[in-house]
C-alpha cells in the first residue's frame, strides 16, 4: 500500500531541510516522531502504546549522532526500528517443557482467532521435533469444532482426545489421564473462542488451569487486531497468566501492530506465528521482521545495513570531500559504481525498497549498463577523468573504441555523470553520496 | 430490544468503559487543546484510524469556530452528528427479493455464524431460506453450517469437504429454482483478501449465480469482524474489486471493540452496513442504525 514508502520519504522530507549537519536536533525529531507516530496508528499500535514508544524514542534520538552511511532520516528510522525490535523480542519461540510429564499446552483467545488450526500446526511441529502430542478437544460450545478439532488432528496424525459431555474442566482432566496411559508427552489444549469480558467463559478457563497445571498457556491474537488488542492482551493475562503469544493470519497485508500492543501489556514473548492455512504454515516470530512490518518499511532497513556494512567510509570520506569541493570527477564516479557494486545486485536491492518496484523501472538499472559505464571511464585517460572538459567528439571515438561502446554510449555516461554532479550539489545535507530513497537513475 | 439497549444489556462493559473514557472530556468546561487531544484518544482508540480521525476533528475545530461554541458538552453533540452524518452514508435501502446472498470475508469473522442467524431473521420474516453450503475446503466446515442451518430451521445444500464450491452453489441454485425458494444464502470459505487465486473462486461462483438465476438480486455482502483494525480497509477494498461488495455486516459487537473502522469505509466506499453481530446465539443479529452505533462510541 502507499503508506509504505512513506514513512522513509516523509522522514527525508523532513531532514532534507536539515541545516545543522552531524547531530539530530530536538526540534527535527519532534516532526519526525510526529510522522512515526501516524505509522504506528495506521499500523494498528494502541493509542497510548505509541505515546509511551515515542516518548522513549524521542529521548534516545535527540543528540544522536548521524552515521556517516546514513542519512538523518533512515538514522532516525534506524533508531525506531531497533526500539521496536528491542521491544518485541526476548524468549525464543521455544516451548517449554515440564519435568513432570505430560507437558500441558493450554490455548486460549477470543472467537476466531485461530487457535483450532493452530492446535494442529503446533501438534505437528512438536511431532516433527519427536516428541508424542496428543490434541484434547475442550470447544464444547461452538457447532462442529471438536469434528474440526478431529479433522486437523488427521492432518497433523496426531490423536485426538474428545467426549460428548458438555464439561470442558473434566474433559481436560481426562484428557490427560488419557495421554499419561498411553505415556504421550505434550497434551495441547484446544479451547474455545470467548470474549475477554465473558466472567463464565473466563472462569471455565481459570478453572481448567487449575485442573491441568499448564506449562504452557498461549493466547493466541489474529495479526489483523485493533486497538482492542490491548484490552484482549491484558485482560488473559491478568486472569491466567499467560507464558506466551501466538500470531495468526501474518500472510495477510495486515501492519500487524497488535504484536506490539500485546507485547507492550503483557511483557509476555510472541512465540510463534501462523502464515497460512495449511498445517506446515508457522513459523517463529521474528522481531526485526515485524517492526519493519509496523512500520511498513518492507526489507528497506536490511538494505540499509547493508549499506552501512559495506561501504568503505575512507572512499566515502574523499567522495564528500569532492562534493565539498565541487569538484565531482569521472573517479568519483568509478568509486561510486564501486560502492554499489559491493552491495549487491542492483535489481535486488531496488526490489527491497518498498515501494520502488512501481517507480523505478526496472529496465533503467540495467546492470550491464553499469559495466559498460566502468569500462568507458577505464579508458579514458587520468586528465580526462578529472576534467570531463577535455572529451570532445574525437576522444569519445577513441574512448568508444577503447572500451568497446559507442559513442552514443559514452554520450549517455557524459549525460549521466553531468546530471550526477548537479544532484550531487543540490544535496544539501551532502551526507550521503548515495540517495538510497531517492529517485536516481543508473 | 434495540441495538443501544442491546448493547448495554447482559455482560457488556462495551459502552461503560468508552463512558469512562470520554467522561472527562465532555464535562461541560471550557474547549482547550487537551479536550482535542482526549477526544483524539477516543477516536482513535474506536479504531476509527489517523486519517479519518483527523478529518473528523478539523471538522469539528472548524465548526466550533464557526458556531463560536465554548463548551465541551456543546461540542460533543457537534461532533456525534458529524459521525452520524458520515455513518448516513452506509444505510441501505431495503432488500428486495428473490435473494442469492453470498456471504465472504477473511478467516474466522463470523461468516457461518452471521448465516445461520440470517436464515432465521428471513424465515421469521415469512421467507423461504436455503442455505448453501460453499465452503468445502475448512475441516468440518459444512458440518457446522449444518447445525445452523437446523437452529434456525431452513434446509441446506451441502457436499463432501474438498469438492469444489461452485457445484455445491450449481446444485443449490437447482434446488432453490425448484422449490420456490425466496432467499438463497451462500456461505463461502474464510480467505485472505491479497490471496489472488482465492479471489478468483469468488469470482468463478458469482458467475455461476449470475449465470443461473439472472432475475434474482444478487448481493454480495462482506463480514467484517469489529475487533479488526486498520486492514478492514484493506480488506473491504479488495473483497470489493474482486466480486463488487453490495453490503456489510460487523460481528462481535458484543466485545470491546467499536468497529470504528466503519466510518473510514462510509467515508471511502459506499456500501451500506446491513446488519450487526452482537453475541453467539440465532438472535444476536441486529439491524444496522448509525445513530445508534455513533451513540455507542461517544
Ligand atoms: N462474541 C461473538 N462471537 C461471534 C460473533 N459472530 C461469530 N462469533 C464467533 O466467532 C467464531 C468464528 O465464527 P465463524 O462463523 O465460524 O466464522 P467464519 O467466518 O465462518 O470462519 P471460517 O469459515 O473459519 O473463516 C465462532 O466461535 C463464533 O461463535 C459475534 O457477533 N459475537
Ligand atoms: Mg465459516
Amino acid at each position: 500500500m502507499g503508506l509504505l514508502s512513506n514513512l522513509g520519504e516523509k522522514l527525508n522530507h523532513i531532514f532534507s531541510k536539515l541545516t545543522k549537519k552531524g547531530k539530530l536536533t530536538e526540534l527535527e525529531i519532534k516532526e519526525a516522531m510526529r510522522e512515526v507516530r501516524v505509522a504506528l496508528l495506521e499500523a494498528d499500535v494502541n493509542f497510548l502504546v505509541a505515546k509511551d514508544f515515542i516518548a522513549k524514542v524521542t529521548e534516545k534520538a535527540v543528540g544522536e549522532e548521524i552515521l556517516k552511511s546514513l542519512t538523518p532520516g533512515q538514522q532516525v528510522i534506524k533508531i525506531v526500528r531497533d526500539e521496536l525490535v528491542e521491544l518485541m523480542g526476548g524468549g525464543a519461540a521455544k516451548l517449554e517443557v515440564s519435568s513432570n510429564p505430560p507437558t500441558v499446552i493450554l490455548m486460549c483467545g477470543l472467537q476466531g482467532a485461530g487457535k483450532t488450526t493452530m492446535c494442529g500446526k503446533l501438534a505437528s511441529l512438536l511431532k516433527s521435533q519427536g516428541k508424542r502430542p496428543l490434541l484434547v478437544a475442550c470447544d464444547i460450545y461452538r457447532p462442529a469444532a471438536i469434528d474440526q478439532l478431529k479433522i486437523v488432528g488427521k492432518t497433523a496424525n496426531v490423536e485426538v482426545y474428545s467426549e460428548s459431555i458438555k464439561n470442558a474442566v473434566k474433559i481436560a482432566e481426562n484428557g490427560i489421564a488419557h495421554a499419561k496411559k498411553l505415556g504421550l508427552d505434550t497434551v495441547i489444549i484446544d479451547t474455545a473462542g470467548r470474549l475477554h469480558i465473558d466472567e463464565t467463559l473466563m472462569g471455565e478457563l481459570i478453572e481448567i488451569k487449575k485442573a491441568t497445571k499448564p506449562t504452557e498457556i498461549l493466547l493466541t491474537i489474529d495479526a489483523m487486531l485493533g486497538q482492542d488488542a490491548v484490552n484482549v492482551g491484558k485482560e488473559f493475562n491478568e486472569k491466567l497468566d499467560i507464558t506466551g503469544v501466538i500470531l495468526t493470519k501474518l500472510d495477510g497485508d495486515t501492519r500487524g501492530g497488535a504484536a506490539l500492543s500485546v507485547k507492550a501489556v503483557t511483557g509476555k514473548p510472541i512465540k510463534f506465528c501462523g502464515i497460512g492455512e495449511k498445517i506446515a504454515d508457522i513459523e517463529p516470530f521474528y522481531p526485526d521482521r515485524m517492526a519493519s512490518r509496523i512500520l511498513g518499511m518492507g526489507d528497506v532497513l536490511t538494505l540499509i545495513e547493508k549499506a552501512q556494512a559495506n561501504f568503505d567510509a575512507e572512499q566515502v570520506k574523499k567522495m564528500e570531500e569532492s562534493f565539498r569541493k565541487n569538484a565531482f570527477t569521472f573517479d568519483d564516479f568509478l568509486m561510486q559504481f564501486e560502492q554499489i557494486n559491493k552491495m549487491g545486485n542492483i535489481k535486488d536491492l531496488i526490489a527491497m525498497i518498498p515501494g520502488a518496484a512501481g517507480k523505478i523501472n526496472a529496465n533503467d538499472i540495467d546492470e550491464s549498463r553499469l559495466v559498460k559505464f566502468k569500462a568507458i571511464i577505464q579508458s579514458m585517460t587520468p586528465r580526462e577523468r578529472l576534467n570531463p572538459d577535455l572529451i570532445k567528439a574525437s576522444q569519445k571515438k577513441r574512448i568508444a573504441a577503447g572500451s568497446g561502446t559507442t559513442i552514443q554510449d559514452v554520450n549517455q555516461l557524459m549525460k549521466q555523470f553531468e546530471q550526477t554532479k548537479t544532484m550531487m550539489k543540490n544535496m544539501n545535507s551532502g551526507k550521503s553520496p548515495m540517495s538510497l530513497f531517492g529517485k536516481r537513475k543508473f | 430490544m434495540g441495538f443501544f439497549a442491546r448493547l448495554f444489556s447482559g455482560n457488556n462493559k462495551t459502552k461503560m468503559s468508552f463512558a469512562e473514557k470520554l467522561k472527562y472530556v465532555f464535562t461541560g468546561s471550557e474547549i482547550t487543546e487537551d479536550f482535542y487531544d482526549e477526544l483524539e484518544f477516543a477516536l482513535i482508540s474506536s479504531d476509527i484510524g489517523s486519517k479519518t480521525t483527523t478529518l473528523i476533528l478539523d471538522e469539528l475545530r472548524d465548526q466550533i469556530k464557526d458556531k463560536k461554541i465554548k463548551q465541551t458538552d456543546k461540542a460533543k453533540e457537534l461532533l456525534k452528528d458529524i459521525m452520524k452524518d458520515i455513518l448516513k452514508k452506509a444505510e441501505g435501502e431495503d432488500l428486495g427479493f428473490p435473494l442469492v446472498l453470498m456471504v465472504v470475508g477473511v478467516n474466522g469473522v463470523g461468516k457461518t455464524t452471521a448465516i445461520g442467524k440470517l436464515a432465521n431473521y428471513f424465515r421469521t420474516k415469512g421467507k423461504n431460506v436455503l442455505i448453501a453450503a460453499g465452503d468445502t475446503f475448512r475441516a468440518a466446515a459444512s458440518d457446522q453450517l449444518e447445525v445452523w442451518a437446523e437452529r434456525a430451521k431452513v434446509k441446506i445444500v451441502k457436499s463432501s469437504e474438498g469438492s469444489d464450491p461452485g457445484a455445491v452453489v450449481f446444485d443449490a441454485i437447482s434446488s432453490a429454482k425448484a422449490k420456490n425458494v425466496d432467499c438463497l444464502i451462500i456461505d463461502t470459505a474464510g480467505r485472505l483478501h491479497n490471496k489472488t487465486n482465492l479471489m478468483e473462486e469468488l469470482k468463478k461462483i458469482s458467475r455461476i449465480v449470475e449465470r443461473e438465476m439472472p432475475n434474482a438480486e444478487f448481493h454480495k455482502a462482506i463480514v467484517v469482524d469489529a475487533t479488526t483494525g486498520q486492514n478492514a480497509l484493506s480488506q473491504v477494498e479488495q473483497f470489493n474489486e474482486a466480486v463488487g461488495l453490495s453490503d456489510l455486516v460487523i460481528t462481535k459487537l458484543d466485545g470491546t471493540a467499536k468497529g470504528g473502522f466503519l466510518l473510514s469505509l462510509a467515508n471511502e466506499f459506499n456500501i451500506p452496513v446491513r446488519f450487526v453481530g452482537v453475541g453467539e446465539t440465532i438472535d444476536d443479529l441486529l439491524p444496522f442504525n448509525a445513530d445508534e452505533f455513533v451513540d455507542s462510541i461517544i
